[in-house]
């Protein structure tokens, strides 16, 4: 066996890979190699995280190039989806079933026994803790438990690779705390998890690497602690939806890292703008249950990362160390 | 990760083995998949369709049959009842009700699952993808023959003893009419087995598919109008050439040797197979991108 075979079986690995779609670019001339630990896909929307997602997983076919998944092709989803969990974006389930109904029907598929089918299922749910509500329909669930429920059903066949796409959307607080710690179990398992975010700030605490994308190409990719310096350079704005902004504006004007907070015109949300999005997460866990708020949504609502790659690309040469 | 159980990728390590286990892995992911898509055939929001499809010639029928029981007439002879029902049959049933009835079933089959945008849980599954489609392709047949199956042999009863009970107890059990019913009963199963490979395919092939069904209606419905040639591509003239009466031909049909059954029944089959050999390697290429939906 080569070392090139070797690193193939090891990585996921894409060489020269393009998709258009028609004469619309989706990505293009893409080469990478993911290694084990938390990889993040970080650009705007449209940069082309999903269809590098879709065509590591097989539900898009590359125009150009070769895709290899621990040395299996996509196209192999027999062999592919033993080690291959997809977490996608479509919020969309089959219509009438229960969460639980919905992982084990899909863990059956792959052809497991009554009883393994049973036995996953509840370990998946116990994982992203949605055992409680398991039993109701999916139709029922909210924004947050659909995402917990098809996190659930992408890792409950113990995958080695986990490709997640924006993961984290929908979450209340807690719950994106939570699903982080259970990212990083995995990963500290050995598993590789492939994450995307429009936001880097929201995946950077987490992440072993990120590969930051622009119209469809790779413009950074390398350590994050190589990129979360620069990011520091550039004040990050959140939106904080929930019953009594001005209270938490008042709190959060206590901490220096606050640059500015704006009440949202509807007078449900406030827009926090701060230098250290890591401490405004963890002060706004606290301020959220020393003052009793119900927070709606926490969404980071400053999209344009343009300028972190255009210095990135500039300084660096596409490449962060 | 740690588990108690084993993980699906240990199950398919084993070389040799593995390759030998594989037929039985198939059987085993046909299975799951036709647990589900039955589910959905019969009790999901589309069955209700099927449902009044197949219930319609009943519910005709038996009223039909009630409303002669009260007005204590006689209806017609019993004589031309063999003919009246390969009418209701020929028209109403096969190439009317049954034939819709398949389309709806069939070309929902991956096409609705594109529309409610739940295709990708399939896809994303280590499942071939010609195991989905046989997997599919058997619910749905699964599906409508026994509800057309029903449909066929309770308007056979319905027909028949709706109008002259005692006439027909002894046709029925001491005639042909018994042999005569499974026979329906029988080009009933055989039509959901090609029109349900012609739909299948249909919804694979086109974004829209109720237009080339409606093409595919006329041209069934017109097969009598067609020289003999031409009769042969359709599954109506091989359904047709099965039927224990036949219907009257018309003033204006083109008359053809009917094919014998040695013929028409594997002819159908191997037609069924081969196009589902043509939707195993469409879907093996098909992306998915529900956009424009």
């Amino acid at each position: 066996m080569t070392t090139r075979t070797t690193n193939a079986e090891r990585m996921i690995v894409f060489e020269g890979v393009s998709k258009f779609y028609g004469e619309i670019l989706g990505v293009n001339r893409i080469n990478l190699a993911i290694a084990p630990g938390i990889t993040s896909l970080v650009g705007p929307n449209g940069s082309g995280k999903t269809t590098l997602m879709n065509l590591m997983t097989g539900l898009l076919r590359p125009t150009r190039g070769t895709i290899s998944v621990l040395g299996t092709s996509p196209h192999d989803p027999e062999k592919l989806f033993r080690k291959v969990g997809y977490c996608s974006q479509f919020d969309s389930f089959p219509p009438g079933m229960t969460g639980r109904e919905f992982i084990e029907f899909y863990l059956s598929v792959h052809g497991y026994t009554r009883g393994e089918v049973r036995d996953l299922t509840q370990a998946a749910l116990e994982r992203v803790s949605m055992q409680d509500a398991a039993g109701r329909k999916v139709a029922g669930y909210s924004k947050g438990m659909r995402q917990r429920i098809r996190l659930a059903q992408s890792l409950a066949h113990n995958p080695s690779v986990l490709i997640l796409d924006e993961p984290l959307n929908g979450l209340d607080p807690m719950a994106r705390a939570e699903i982080i710690r259970l990212f990083q179990s995995l990963a500290a398992e050995g598993l590789y998890l492939v994450i995307s975010s429009h936001i880097l700030h929201e995946v950077d605490m987490m992440s072993d690497s990120v590969v930051l994308m622009h119209n469809g190409y790779v413009v950074a990719e390398g350590d994050v602690h190589g990129v979360r310096g620069e990011i520091e350079e550039h004040p990050m704005q959140i939106l904080v939806r929930c019953d009594r902004p001005q209270v938490l504006a008042a709190r959060l004007f206590e901490h220096e890292h606050t640059i500015e907070a704006r009440i949202h015109d509807d007078r449900r949300g406030l827009f926090v703008r701060t230098r250290r999005p890591d401490d405004f997460y963890l002060l706004l866990n606290r301020l959220v249950t020393e003052n009793n708020l119900k927070v709606e949504s926490v969404a980071p609502a400053d999209d344009d990362l343009n300028a972190v790659y255009q210095y990135l690309i500039v300084s660096e040469g596409g490449r962060v160390s | 990760m740690s588990s108690t159980v084993e993980t699906g990728e240990k199950r398919a390590a084993g070389g040799g083995e593995a390759a030998q286990l594989n037929w039985s892995l198939w059987t085993r992911q046909t299975l799951a998949v036709m647990r589900l898509e039955l589910g959905k055939n019969f009790l999901g929001r589309r069955a209700l369709l099927l449902y009044m499809l197949a219930g319609l010639p009943l519910a005709v029928l038996g009223a039909a049959a009630a409303l002669v029981q009260e007005s204590d007439g006689a209806f017609k002879s019993f004589a031309e009842l063999g003919v009246t029902y390969s009418i209701i049959y020929g028209a109403l049933i096969l190439r009317t009700l049954l034939f819709f009835g398949c389309a709806w079933v069939f070309m929902n089959l991956f096409r609705g699952e594109v529309v409610d945008r739940s295709l990708h849980y399939y896809f994303l599954a280590p499942v071939r993808r010609e195991v989905l489609v046989v997997g599919k392709y058997l619910s749905g047949l699964l599906a409508t023959a026994t509800l057309f199956g029903i449909t066929t042999l309770g308007s056979f009863a319905l027909a028949y003893f709706g109008f002259f009970p005692a006439e027909s107890v002894e046709y029925v059990f001491d005639g042909p009419g018994l042999g005569q019913a499974l026979t329906y009963a029988g080009i009933t199963v055989l039509a959901c087995v090609g029109y349900g490979a012609v739909f299948l395919i249909v919804g694979l092939y086109f974004r829209n598919p109720v237009i080339p069904a409606l093409l595919i209606y006329g041209w069934e419905w017109l097969n009598f109008l067609l020289p003999p040639l031409l009769k042969k591509l359709s599954v109506i003239h091989y359904l047709n050439s099965l039927v224990p009466i036949p219907p009257p031909a018309g003033p204006f049909a083109v008359l053809a040797e009917p094919t014998p059954a040695w013929i028409s029944v594997p002819s159908l089959l191997v037609f069924t197979a081969l196009t589902l050999l043509l939707a195993g390697l469409h879907i093996r290429r098909q992306e998915i991108s529900y956009a424009g939906e």
